[in-house]
């Protein structure tokens, strides 16, 4: 009989193979494996232990589209009926004409009418197969083309950073800006505004990114917001919608 | 195209994407002696572009036209390491072209001395082999090759040498350098819609209608030039392009040290 | 077989289990999904991972999992001696393979159809036991890339030059007048088990399980060097 023994505490940075507990009394979940009388980090991640279950949160790796994501994708080609949607993970997805527009499209009628090679979506997550064959759509709120802007593409284990609590940390970030700001769940974020602002916006975004382990992020944010973005005019001009 | 008019509203307020002037390079920095089985070495950050240089040293039969003359390559190499649009394989294009340009630039500045490089006439000539290879590719790999090139060069140092054996240690650097005469350095100006930049991101590259490198010696006087790009450029284009490419050719030569 | 009986040193004066200095460094190319560097002595490996990412061309492809493809790729300018021709050669091929075997059976590529994970290592200098150096760098690039794996893999050079057993070999051991046997091992540091052997020399059956013993021992410690720059990236202060 083994005692059981915890190695590691609560955010603590493991990586793969490190033993994180001995003993039966300990539940392996989400990347994590069971090794004989051991549990084991099968990658490289956050510790979170929710009793005696013990999982990690990623630090780093790819997007992998999950059904009901909002993302931000690219159109790269016009299909026979439908496009070809970048989603910024090693997997495109399939945009249907039934799912682009609940306008009617008759046969043979020129789809890149409707969405052209290079347009920047905001979509949603349909459908992803054991394949990793994705349906997107653009049936639902917001889901639009997006307009003139730039496109910025971070880590997607740092958006829910970037949007912060409720959306505090982007609404901080627009309000010192000016500029509108969309956060896609693979990583993509949309902006548009004044080039200066947008500049500054970039650069508030990088640096979340960057420091998004930091305690205290928010009020650091707003401070430097306040230093770097004190001379934009914070009259921000409404959204379009389409 | 989109995308490129709204690149183009920031160059109309002398702005780019990362908030610098349009005549403005990113911070360059240059570390010497980073490879200690090359008889010299650097790598060059310009940005997040990060470059390293090579030079390797080794005793040849001249050619027979250049019998008193040292042999002088360029070979750069677009590691699949330094981007995810570069593929392994034989070497591209583009590889071809940014060694083609560094080489003229250091050939055509006269900035090594290949006379010095003879030992024995029709015999014995000293080669050097300069091996461009990229890190990090984050646009403006030309300007970066060329710096980096030149900065191997300047930190080069001849390996022991035995004339009756013929035999090259290279596990013995001697401290005499290359016959290193001038400083060739390369600027490249980018042209988008109507306006010159240098150090472009990798956004603006792919946005850009045409380019010119322009590679200059210190006293102001130009070695050699390469346009790129499918665009055309007038006469008074290209004038300012030099104009700019010279004036910015002095910091860059700061840069080295 | 005759062996000296003379007491053999090491050139560079190190113990027999005694590695070169080592360093190492994870996030060293910003393109790269996960990136590292490990240095010992005056050999340093650089390794990136792209990926996973679409995989072309296409027959490559596999519907039931991830790829993973290695290069190693010495510049022109790392080698002890002459300049090396760029482009593939007969033994960065063979390399690439071994090393790509070495890192697998750690590797679950299962949630990737389809794609493609490319490891792309290239060496700005050497002085011996470069494979070893790469797949060290490697399996750590594979990590900062977060990609699901059961372990890291660590791997040395360990060398029997007249039945003396030593570790971490340079290469004016491997150049040694007299009988050298030079081993490459990678071994799973918690399990323990080899993902990589090869030998060039002779060697006694019982001299290559001590080898093996010694090879299993540096594995550890150097395991231990992976993972502290693998968390000082992320480290929180």
């Amino acid at each position: 009989m083994t005692t059981d023994a915890l190695n590691v505490k609560e955010k603590d940075i493991v990586v793969p193979g490190e033993s994180l507990a001995v003993g039966m009394g300990f539940l392996p979940s989400w990347g994590t494996y069971r090794d004989g009388d051991s549990i084991r980090a099968s990658r490289l991640g956050l510790v979170q232990m929710d009793g005696k279950v013990i999982k990690l949160v990623p630090l780093s790796g790819a997007y992998l589209p999950r059904m009901g994501d909002v993302i931000i994708g690219l159109v790269i080609d016009v299909l026979m009926s439908g496009w070809r949607v970048d989603t910024f993970s090693p997997y495109s997805a399939v945009l249907t004409l039934a799912e682009a527009t609940s306008e009617f499209i008759p046969k043979k009628a020129d789809l890149t009418k409707y969405f052209d090679i290079g347009d920047v979506i905001m979509t949603k997550v349909t459908n992803v197969t054991s394949q990793n064959l994705v349906d997107v759509s653009m049936k639902g709120p917001g889901l639009r083309k997006l307009g003139p802007g730039r496109t910025l593409v971070v880590d997607p284990h740092r958006v829910p950073r970037v949007i912060g609590k409720n959306g505090s940390m982007v609404s901080m970030i627009k309000d010192h800006t000016g500029c509108n700001i969309l956060v896609g769940q693979n990583g993509v974020v949309w902006l548009s505004g004044e080039p200066e602002n947008e500049v500054i916006t970039v650069q508030a975004i990088e640096r979340i990114c960057a420091e998004s382990h930091i305690s205290g992020l928010t009020e650091k944010m707003q401070r430097w917001l306040e230093q770097n973005a004190k001379h934009v005019n914070r009259s921000r001009p409404q959204e379009p919608m389409q | 195209m989109e995308q490129k008019n709204h690149m183009l509203k920031y160059l109309q307020k002398g702005i780019r994407f990362d908030g610098r002037k349009l005549d403005q390079y990113r911070l360059i920095n240059v570390e010497y002696g980073v490879s200690n089985s090359a008889e010299g070495s650097a790598i060059v950050n310009v940005g997040d572009t990060k470059i390293i240089v090579g030079v390797k040293l080794a005793v040849e039969k001249p050619f027979l036209d250049t019998a008193d003359c040292g042999n002088l390559m360029v070979n750069a190499e677009l590691t699949p390491m330094s981007s995810p649009d570069f593929e392994p394989g034989p070497p591209t294009e583009t590889g071809i072209e940014l060694a083609r340009i560094v080489d003229r630039g250091i050939r055509e500045s006269h900035a090594i001395d290949v006379h010095k490089l003879c030992i024995k006439e029709g015999e014995k000539v000293w080669s050097v082999a300069i091996d461009v290879c990229t890190l990090n590719a984050a646009g403006n790999l030309i300007d970066a090759a060329a710096l980096g090139a030149l900065a191997a060069l300047k930190d080069a140092r001849y390996p022991a040498y035995d004339l009756e054996k013929n035999a090259i240690d290279y596990g013995e650097k001697t401290d005499k350098k290359l016959p290193l005469e001038c400083q060739p350095i390369a600027v490249t100006v980018w042209k988008i819609g109507d306006y010159l930049l240098v150090d472009p991101l990798p956004q603006e590259e792919n946005a850009a209608d045409a380019r010119l490198t322009v590679t200059t010696i210190a006293d102001g006087s130009v070695a050699s030039l390469q346009k790129g790009g499918d665009c055309p450029l007038s006469v008074e284009e290209v004038d300012s392009m030099v104009g700019l490419a010279i004036e910015k050719a002095k910091e860059l030569r700061k840069a080295l040290g | 077989m005759t062996k000296s009986n003379a007491i053999f040193k090491r050139p560079d004066g190190r113990a027999f289990d005694e590695t070169r200095p080592i360093t190492a460094k994870v996030g060293v190319i910003k393109n790269a999904q996960g990136s590292a560097m490990f240095q010992i002595g005056d050999t340093q490996a650089i390794a990136a991972v792209y990926g996973p990412r679409n995989l072309f061309p296409k027959f490559l492809q596999n519907p039931r999992k991830g790829i993973l493809r290695c290069f190693y790729n010495m510049m022109p300018f790392s080698g002890h001696g002459e300049r090396i021709r760029p482009g593939g050669s007969r033994r960065s091929k063979e390399i690439s393979m071994v090393t790509q075997n070495a890192l697998l059976p750690v590797l679950n590529l299962d949630d990737f159809p389809n794609a493609g994970v490319d490891v792309f290592i290239e060496f700005p200098q050497t002085d011996a036991g470069s494979r070893c150096a790469g797949i060290c760098a490697a399996s750590m690039a594979l990590a900062d890339a977060g990609l699901p794996m059961k372990d890291l893999v660590a791997a040395v050079a360990v060398g029997n030059i007249n039945g003396n057993i030593i570790v971490d070999l340079n290469y004016a051991e491997e150049a040694y007048d007299g009988q050298v046997a030079d081993i490459p091992v990678a071994m799973l540091p918690n399990s323990g088990k080899v993902t990589l052997l090869q030998m060039d020399g002779i060697s006694e059956r019982e001299e290559l399980k001590k080898a093996l013993e010694l090879g299993k021992k540096t594995c550890q410690k150097i395991y231990e060097v992976q993972k502290q720059a693998l968390k000082g990236k992320y480290k929180v202060d």
